[in-house]
């Protein structure tokens, strides 16, 4: 039951992981995060069934399209729901952001339509021997793909011009612009990104489930959870934190039974905050005084 | 910074309540021209295919008694809202129906939380309200002692009992399994599927949840395949159900599911996957294999009213169509006999309903005060998806 279970927990963990550094990524070069990354990642399922199944583009141009669609999406978000509020010092981005992602989803509810669908995959045909136990490949692939895109993530911000202009904005906004960094473009930047990764966890999970105006809800406070869990400003706690989220949730299930999978996986989130209040791998901000 | 003004909210708060207030009182209920008959079902969502099912047996029907002359010398009008399958926006949709547009009769909740929700508003408001699908045994026995709650569907407790019998004689479970939706209908099936079980002498696998939005239930499944459950009972909506069914491929185990009739409402073939045809669910009625005359005149006469239907496969599911017809042509009968659209005039209409003969079956006395659901075991029949269709099982 062990591995079966775990199996479970790794996919699902990936996928809120995933969604997380969406989270951190804006948070870190903003302080803002995107309270719609949960019908971000709907829109680039949405998307993706549009291009792939609709339309009948190969997956080699469906995907990349959805997820340059889930970019524009995330500059969009930026730029009407987060900037003229983050401009005026006002923290009402926090509500535009979940406002814009509830008249997204509504937006899809009726131009997608009302039924969910089935986007198929290759890699959920059928299942596959793993460890004594059953498997689609397509599980054992997103947490590979989770994992690749928080290593990718790590070399971008630590190694690259962009992600070093990334962290300046932050850290240094004054320092950063009479540096040439033009702080808005790289703030937009992060928010595509974030939408990006969003995006990527609505294609890889769209298979295993389906693909609905709904889809995302959940989903969405699951990731933050795992974020604010992490410690929203590290990237691999998040990441780590959202398999570990989704590992508690799938062992709760198995061990406990379902009727406790809430109670237990919420529970922990909020006994590790009052014991840690960064979170399990943040740090705690430095305040001049 | 933009700043916010609680005093300019209440100000405004109460001049917009003011309005409502003052346009509700105004809205002349007894000049209607119309015999207004609400429907407050999920429209949207993974259940909307019901929702839709519902509408079209409605709407057929109210053609049909608009040709005949309608009601007490009035056209009959169907008004729809959607509660998106949620208790709180069915509540709200239910007050505005009765409130504001003065319907005679609400038919709705498609899904029993939203029903069990309407349920003591509509007791209290003395407005007959038809269940033609949410099955849940409290919707009609909810102890009210005026009750104004009616139902054309099946009903959980007695489904239970058959989906038990058909586990045991079919399949000789011994120690079967449950998997539940984790909600007021999951609750209802949980008392009635443990009733049934001891009632039949027989002990239970486990229960076990699921959620609406669940991607995976294998941990579930795994509990229950370790505690030697051969046999499962399920009990959700597409969504959920196609999941089961899913996690049940990934684990390669292959055991008979005796279900609920949740998977009708939708697309679940395509959600669900190869396992799909294996699910065995209980229904009220099927257009496929039914040689019943007037089955094959609606189905003609639904083809004529939605050229999108070609075939029986087209009319998935036939229950939400078959259910919400006879409801409506029974309501007609009610209101008839009442002679008015007085809410207690039309529940004593219901009493007073001799026979019928409508889609499911010819109706004898369908209603009491004891019991207001007009099917039961009898009218059940097991079926299973076949490329789409539901098939009844020979």
């Amino acid at each position: 039951m062990i591995v079966s279970t775990l199996i479970t927990g790794l996919a699902l963990g990936s996928m809120y992981g995933l969604m997380a550094l969406g989270f951190h990524i804006t948070y870190a070069v903003s302080k803002t995060v995107n309270f719609s990354q949960g019908s971000s990642m709907m829109f680039g399922a949405v998307m993706g069934y549009t291009f792939m199944v609709t339309l009948g583009w190969p997956f080699w141009i469906g995907i990349p399209a959805a997820l340059a669609c889930c970019a524009v999406l995330g500059l969009v978000v930026e730029r009407l729901l987060v900037r003229p509020f983050a401009a005026r010092g006002s923290d009402a981005w926090l509500m535009a952001t979940v406002a814009g992602g509830i008249v997204l989803d509504n937006v899809v509810l009726f131009t997608f339509g009302k039924e969910p669908r089935s986007l198929p995959s290759p890699f959920t045909e059928s299942a596959v021997e793993f460890l004594g136990t059953g498997a689609y490949p397509l599980q054992l692939i997103i947490p590979v793909v989770g994992l690749a895109i928080a290593l990718g993530l790590t070399l971008v911000t630590t190694r690259t011009k962009l992600g070093k202009a990334m962290l300046a904005s932050v850290q240094r906004p004054e320092a950063a612009r009479l540096t040439g960094v033009n702080t808005q473009t790289v703030i937009a930047a992060s928010f595509a990104i974030s939408a990006v990764f969003a995006g990527v966890a609505g294609l890889l999970i769209a298979p295993l489930f389906n693909v609905s105006s709904g889809m995302g809800l959940i989903f969405g406070i699951k990731a933050f959870a795992a974020a604010i869990l992490g410690g929203i400003s590290s990237a691999w706690g998040v990441m780590i934190a959202g398999i570990l989220y989704g590992c508690i949730e799938a062992l709760t299930t198995a061990y406990i039974g379902s009727s406790y999978t809430q109670i237990v996986s919420f529970s922990v989130v909020i006994l590790v905050l009052v014991t840690v209040p960064n979170g399990l791998f943040g740090r705690a901000e430095l305040k001049k005084v | 910074m933009t700043t916010f003004s609680f005093q300019s909210l209440t100000r405004r708060a109460f001049a917009g309540t003011a309005l409502a207030l003052m346009t509700a009182l105004a809205t002349p209920l007894a000049a209607q021209e119309t015999v207004k008959i609400g429907l407050i079902a999920s429209l949207s969502g993974p259940s909307s295919k019901s929702g839709e099912a519902i509408t079209r047996g409605m709407m057929l029907a109210i053609e049909e008694i608009n040709a005949d002359g309608g009601l007490l010398g009035m056209p009959v009008e169907l008004i729809r809202r959607d509660d998106e399958g949620n208790p709180g926006k069915g509540l709200t949709a239910a007050r505005e129906l009765v409130q504001r547009e003065g319907v005679a009769v609400l038919f709705g909740g498609l899904q029993t939380p939203v029903s069990l929700a309407l349920v003591p508003y509509m007791n209290q408001s003395q407005k007959p309200f038809m269940g033609p699908w949410a099955a849940g045994t409290p919707i009609t026995k909810n102890g009210a002692e005026e009750n104004y709650i009616f139902r054309v569907s099946a009903v959980d407790e007695m489904v239970d009992i058959a989906l038990v019998e058909r586990a045991m004689s079919v399949h000789g479970a011994k120690n079967p399994g449950m998997m539940l939706i984790n909600n007021p209908w999951g609750e209802s099936n949980e008392k009635g599927l443990t009733a049934a079980l001891e009632a039949a002498g027989l002990p239970t696998a486990g229960i076990e949840r699921v959620e609406a939005n669940d991607i995976d239930v294998v941990p579930q499944l795994t509990r229950l395949k370790e505690a030697g459950a051969d046999a499962i009972f399920m009990v959700a909506n597409v969504g959920p159900s196609a999941q089961v069914m899913k996690s049940l491929e990934r684990m390669g185990w292959d055991v008979p599911v005796v279900s609920h009739w949740g998977p009708a409402g939708g697309r679940f073939s395509e959600l669900a996957g190869p396992r799909a045809k294996d699910v065995e669910m209980i229904q009220t009625f099927t257009f496929s294999g039914n040689d019943s005359p007037m089955a094959a005149e609606t189905l003609e006469a639904l083809k004529a009213m939605f050229p999108e239907i070609k075939g029986p496969a087209d009319v998935t599911p036939a229950v939400g169509i078959a259910n919400a017809y006879d409801a409506m042509h029974l309501t007609a009968l009610a209101i008839k006999n009442a002679g008015s659209l007085d809410g207690p005039a039309i529940r004593q209409g219901y009493y007073d309903i001799e026979t019928h003969e409508g889609l499911i079956k010819t109706y004898e006395n369908p209603f009491t005060p004891d019991d207001q659901d007009a099917l039961g075991p009898e009218d059940y029949v097991f079926t299973r998806f076949i490329d789409g269709e539901i098939i009844p099982i020979e």
